[in-house]
C-alpha cells in the first residue's frame, strides 16, 4: 500500500488527540527509513482494539504493514512478530482501555522479556468508541455512563506501574506537540529493548482534557502536565520514582535504563554462551532406536 | 525411568512390540500412580483389557487394580509393605531387601523386571545387554552399577522359579521388523512438526500437552528457530498468530482450559487468514476438568472454538504412529489453506509410549504457504480462495483485520463486504479435502467408525467381531474437518455408523448427523480408554442378534 485507503470510512472526532499522534508516526517512520536506509515495509504497526487502533488504517503516505487484532492483544502479538523476525521494526499502538484494562496482564512479561518494540499508547481516560465509559485512567469520582456515582476506583497511575514493572525505556508525551511527540517515538523505536511512549491524547467528545493539562490562567486552572526539568538522570530509576509521585502529569523523557540487552539477542546470546548443539530429526530418531 | 519403561525398552530392543501407559494423579509426589506394559509378538492397537502379571507396591494399589487382573494371571507384591493370605495366584517378593543385597538400594526395578521377565518365560539374557547399554556412562563405577543390576534380575527371576509360577512363554520375538522407535505420542507430535519446518514454538505448562512444550525447549534450537514460553495461552494464541503473520511457521500445545482462552485468537486467525497450529491435547473436562485422564470432549469446542462463523480444520491423530503425520499436516494444511489448523490428540495417545516402524523424515511431504512477489500488490484478500500472501519486509503491506475487511484489510462493516468474505473464508477449507482415510468390508450396511485415540481398541473390537462372523464394515480417517468427500459419501449410504467415543455428548456423531450420516455414539466418559471386550458386547448389544447379519 503507497496511500491510505481513500474509502476508509472511520473518522476521528474533531479536536481529537489521535490526529497528532498519527501525524508524530508518519513523521517519525518517514525519519526511520530516511537515516536507517530500510523500506517501510519492514516496520510492522500492531494496532489494538478502540478509537486509536484505527491509527494504522488512517495515516497518510507510504504505508508499513499493519494489525488490527483483537482487544488487548497487541503485545503477545508484536511479541509473535518479533521472535519470527527479529529483524523487523514493531510497533505497538494502544488506546489506555486496551493497553491498560484488557491487556494490562501482558505489560509485565513484556517488560521481564525485555520485548524489542515500541509501544505508543494514546491515552484518553476514557472508553470512546463505545461512548464514554470509565477507563483505568479515569479520575477518582468522575461520573460517566458506568460510573453515575462518580468513578469510585482508584485511577491507575500508567508511568508508576511501567517503572515498577522495569519498562526500561518510557516517555511520557502530550499530543499538542506533534513534532516533539515524533522525536521522542524515533528515540523509542532506536532504544534497544521495551519501550512506552505514554501520550495524553484527550477525546474532545467524553473527557476533553485539554484545559486541566495545559491549564487556563483566565479561570485559574493551572497547567496538570509539567515539563521533567532537565536535571533529570533518566538512567535513575529511583529519581523517576519520585517524579511519577508528584501531583500532575510530568511529561519528557522519564526513564532510559543505561543496560538493556533485549529479548532475541539474550537468545542468541545464550545459546552460543552453552554451544547448544541441534539435532537433526534423524538424529533425536536414533536417541529412541530399538 | 519407572519399571514398566525399563521392559518395554529392554523388549523392544530384542524386537518385540511393546507399549506403555501410565496415569498419575494432579499433584507433585506420591498418590496413586501406575503404569503398564505391553509385550507381544503382534503389533499392539491398544493398552489391553485385563492383566496377565500385576505387580502391586502396596495394598491400596493391590485393593485398586486386583479386578483387573485375568483368570491365570499372576500376582506380584511387595512382601515388606504388606502380606497376602496366599491365594494360589500371588508372589510375594521383598524387593527393596533384594536390591539392597546386591550393594544398589536402586536396583529394586530390575528385580521387578526380572520377576516379570520370568512370569512372561522371557530369557534374563535379553535384559542384560540392556543393562549393559543403560549403565554404561563413563563412570568410574559403572561396571559395579551394572554388575549390581544384573545381580538384581538374576534375583527377580529367581523368586518366580523358587514360587514355580509361569504366566505364558513368548514366542521368539519377529525378527523382520524393519528399523523401528519406541516413543510417545507427544514427542512423536513433535519430531513431525520440525520435520514439517517449524519455527516458532510457543507454549504454557498444562498437562497432558506440556512435554511437547518441554521438547520443543530442548529441541526447536537451529538457526531462526525458536521456543517462547508463554505467560497464558492467551498469550499462546496471540504469538503464534503474529509469528505466522510474520512469514513463519508457528505452533502451540494446550488442553481443553487452553484452548478455552485461545476461542477469540482462532477467530482472528480464522478472520484474517494466518497460518498457525494449535495442538490440543484433551484431558477430561470441562473447566479444570480431570488434568492426568483421558477423554475425547474437546471436538466440538475444536471445530467452532470462538464465536461467529467458524469451522477449523481438525486432524485427530488415532494413533502413536499416526501422530508422526498429524504433527506434519497440521502445519502443511494451515500454510495450504492460510489459516488456523487444530491437531486434536489426547491423553492415551500423548501418554503412551509405543514401538512403531521409524519414520522418516526424508520422505516426508512438506508444504510452504505461497508467497506474495508483488503480484497481489496490497490485495491480500482478493478473490475467493486463497491468495499470494504477503509476508512484512516484502511488497504488499497491508492490514490483517480482527474486523470484518476489505481486498486490503481495512475495516468495511457494510451488507455486501460480510457475505463475499465469509464465503471467501469457508471456500478455502476445499482445498483440504484431500485427506486418506480407511475403509474395509465396505458393503456392510452398519459400520464401525472411531475417531481420534479410540482407533486402535475398536479396530480391535471390528477384528473380534469380524472373526466371529459379524457382517460390519469399518471406516476410518483423522482427517474430521473437512471430512473426506468420498469417505462421506460412503457413510450417508450406511444404514448405520457406530461411533465410539470418550464423551458424554456424542459429540462426532452429531456432526455426523449434521452432514446426513446416520450416525451414533458408543459413548465412554470415565477418563479411561475403551476396552476391547466393551465394545464388542455394545455392538452386539446396539445391533442385536437379528440386525447384524452373520457372514
Amino acid at each position: 500500500m503507497t496511500k491510505r485507503n481513500p474509502d476508509y470510512d472511520f473518522k476521528w472526532c474533531p479536536g481529537c488527540g489521535d490526529f497528532a499522534v498519527v501525524r508524530a508516526v508518519e513523521l517519525s517512520l518517514a525519519e526511520w527509513v530516511n537515516t536507517s536506509n530500510r523500506p517501510i515495509e519492514e516496520t510492522v504497526m500492531v494496532a489494538g482494539i478502540g478509537c486509536s487502533g484505527n491509527l494504522v488504517h488512517l495515516q497518510e503516505g507510504p504505508q508499513p504493514f499493519g494489525i488490527h487484532g483483537i482487544h488487548g492483544r497487541t503485545l503477545p502479538i508484536a511479541l509473535g512478530v518479533k521472535s519470527a523476525r527479529p529483524d523487523l521494526n514493531v510497533v505497538v499502538v494502544a488506546g489506555d482501555g486496551d493497553f491498560l484494562s484488557i491487556g494490562g496482564e501482558h505489560i509485565a512479561p513484556a517488560a521481564k522479556r525485555n520485548l524489542d518494540v515500541t509501544c505508543i499508547i494514546m491515552d484518553n481516560g476514557v472508553y470512546g468508541l463505545t461512548k464514554g465509559q470509565a477507563s483505568p485512567t479515569t479520575e477518582f469520582g468522575q461520573i460517566t455512563p458506568t460510573t453515575p456515582y462518580g468513578k469510585l476506583d482508584d485511577p491507575v497511575n500508567p508511568l508508576l506501574l511501567y517503572l515498577s514493572y522495569g519498562v526500561p525505556f518510557i516517555v511520557s508525551a502530550i499530543s499538542t506537540r506533534p513534532r516533539v511527540l515524533a522525536q521522542q517515538i524515533g528515540e523509542a523505536m532506536d532504544y534497544p529493548g521495551f519501550s512506552i511512549v505514554h501520550v495524553q491524547s484527550p477525546c474532545t467528545t467524553y473527557n476533553d482534557t485539554y484545559e486541566a493539562l495545559k491549564g487556563n490562567p483566565a479561570k485559574g486552572i493551572d497547567p496538570g502536565a509539567w515539563e521533567i526539568p532537565d536535571s533529570h538522570d533518566p538512567g535513575n530509576l529511583s529519581a523517576a520514582l519520585d517524579l511519577v509521585r508528584e501531583a500532575g502529569i510530568p511529561i519528557g523523557l522519564l526513564h532510559r535504563a543505561n543496560e538493556s540487552v533485549p529479548m532475541h539477542e539474550r537468545l542468541v546470546e545464550a545459546k552460543e554462551r552453552l554451544r547448544v548443539k541441534t539435532r537433526s530429526v534423524d538424529q533425536l530418531l536414533d536417541m529412541v532406536a530399538v | 525411568m519407572t519399571a514398566a519403561e525399563g521392559l518395554a525398552q529392554a523388549a523392544g530392543r530384542v524386537g518385540y512390540h511393546v507399549q506403555t501407559y501410565s496415569t498419575y494423579p494432579s499433584q507433585i509426589k506420591g498418590g496413586p500412580t501406575w503404569a503398564q506394559t505391553r509385550i507381544s509378538t503382534n503389533p499392539i492397537q491398544h493398552d489391553g483389557d485385563a492383566l496377565d502379571i500385576l505387580v502391586v507396591l502396596n495394598r491400596e494399589a493391590y485393593e485398586s487394580h486386583v479386578a483387573e487382573l485375568r483368570d491365570g494371571g499372576v500376582l506380584v507384591y511387595n512382601a515388606e509393605d504388606f502380606e497376602l493370605e496366599s491365594n494360589g495366584n500371588a508372589v510375594g517378593i521383598a524387593v527393596d531387601e533384594l536390591a539392597r543385597s546386591t550393594g544398589n538400594p536402586r536396583a529394586a526395578n530390575m528385580v521387578v523386571i526380572g520377576a516379570v521377565a520370568a512370569l512372561g518365560g522371557m530369557p534374563p539374557e535379553y535384559f542384560e545387554d540392556f543393562i549393559r547399554e543403560r549403565f554404561t556412562r563413563g563412570r568410574d563405577n559403572d561396571q559395579q552399577i551394572i554388575d549390581a543390576n544384573i545381580e538384581a534380575l538374576k534375583l527377580g527371576v529367581q523368586e518366580i522359579e523358587r514360587a514355580g509360577f509361569k504366566v505364558s512363554d513368548l514366542d521368539e520375538p519377529p525378527s523382520e521388523n524393519g528399523p523401528r522407535v519406541v516413543i510417545k505420542g507427544n514427542d512423536l507430535l513433535s519430531l513431525g512438526a520440525i520435520t514439517s519446518g517449524l519455527d516458532i514454538f510457543v507454549g504454557y505448562p498444562i498437562s497432558p500437552a506440556t512435554t511437547i512444550l518441554v521438547f520443543m525447549e530442548d529441541h526447536l534450537t537451529g538457526e531462526g528457530k525458536s521456543v517462547v514460553q508463554a505467560s497464558s495461552e492467551i498469550e499462546s494464541i496471540s504469538t503464534i498468530i503474529g509469528a505466522g503473520y510474520a512469514g513463519r511457521k508457528a505452533m502451540t500445545s494446550t488442553a481443553g482450559p487452553g484452548l478455552s482462552l485461545m476461542g477469540e485468537g482462532l477467530g482472528f486467525a480464522w478472520m484474517a487468514e494466518i497460518p498457525c497450529v494449535v495442538v490440543d491435547v484433551q484431558r477430561g473436562g470441562p473447566a479444570t476438568g480431570l488434568p492426568t485422564k483421558t477423554e475425547q470432549s474437546d471436538l466440538l469446542a475444536c471445530l467452532n472454538p470462538g464465536h461467529g462463523d467458524l469451522r477449523l480444520p481438525v486432524i485427530a491423530p488415532g494413533t502413536v504412529e499416526e501422530c508422526w503425520t498429524a504433527g506434519i499436516m497440521g502445519l502443511n494444511w494451515a500454510e495450504r489453506y492460510q489459516g488456523p489448523v487444530i491437531v486434536l490428540s489426547e491423553m492415551q495417545l500423548a501418554e503412551r509410549a509405543q514401538d512403531i516402524p521409524r519414520p522418516d523424515p526424508a520422505t516426508a511431504h512438506v508444504e510452504h504457504r505461497v508467497v506474495s512477489q508483488g503480484e497481489v500488490g496490497n490485495r491480500r484478500y482478493a478473490g475467493d480462495g486463497v491468495t499470494p500472501f504477503p509476508v512484512p519486509g516484502g511488497a504488499g503491506a497491508y492490514v490483517a483485520n480482527a474486523s470484518e475487511h476489505d481486498e486490503q484489510g481495512d475495516t468495511v462493516h457494510q451488507p455486501d463486504t460480510h457475505p463475499t468474505m465469509t464465503a471467501r473464508r469457508f471456500n478455502k477449507l476445499k482445498i483440504l479435502e484431500d485427506g486418506d482415510y480407511e475403509l474395509d468390508n465396505a458393503d456392510s450396511p452398519v459400520a464401525l467408525m472411531p475417531w481420534g485415540g479410540s482407533k486402535g481398541a475398536a479396530r480391535a473390537a471390528y477384528e473380534e467381531l469380524r472373526a466371529a462372523g459379524v457382517d460390519i464394515g469399518w471406516s476410518y480417517t483423522m482427517y474430521l474437518n473437512p471430512l473426506p468427500p468420498p469417505l462421506l459419501e460412503h457413510l450417508r449410504s450406511k444404514e448405520l455408523v457406530l461411533v465410539p467415543e470418550l464423551n458424554y455428548l456424542g459429540q462426532f456423531s452429531s456432526i455426523l448427523r449434521q452432514l446426513g450420516v446416520p450416525a451414533e455414539s458408543l459413548t465412554q466418559f470415565t477418563g479411561l480408554p475403551f476396552k476391547v471386550r466393551d465394545l464388542v458386547g455394545r455392538v452386539q448389544e446396539r445391533c442385536g442378534a437379528g440386525r447384524l447379519a452373520q457372514v
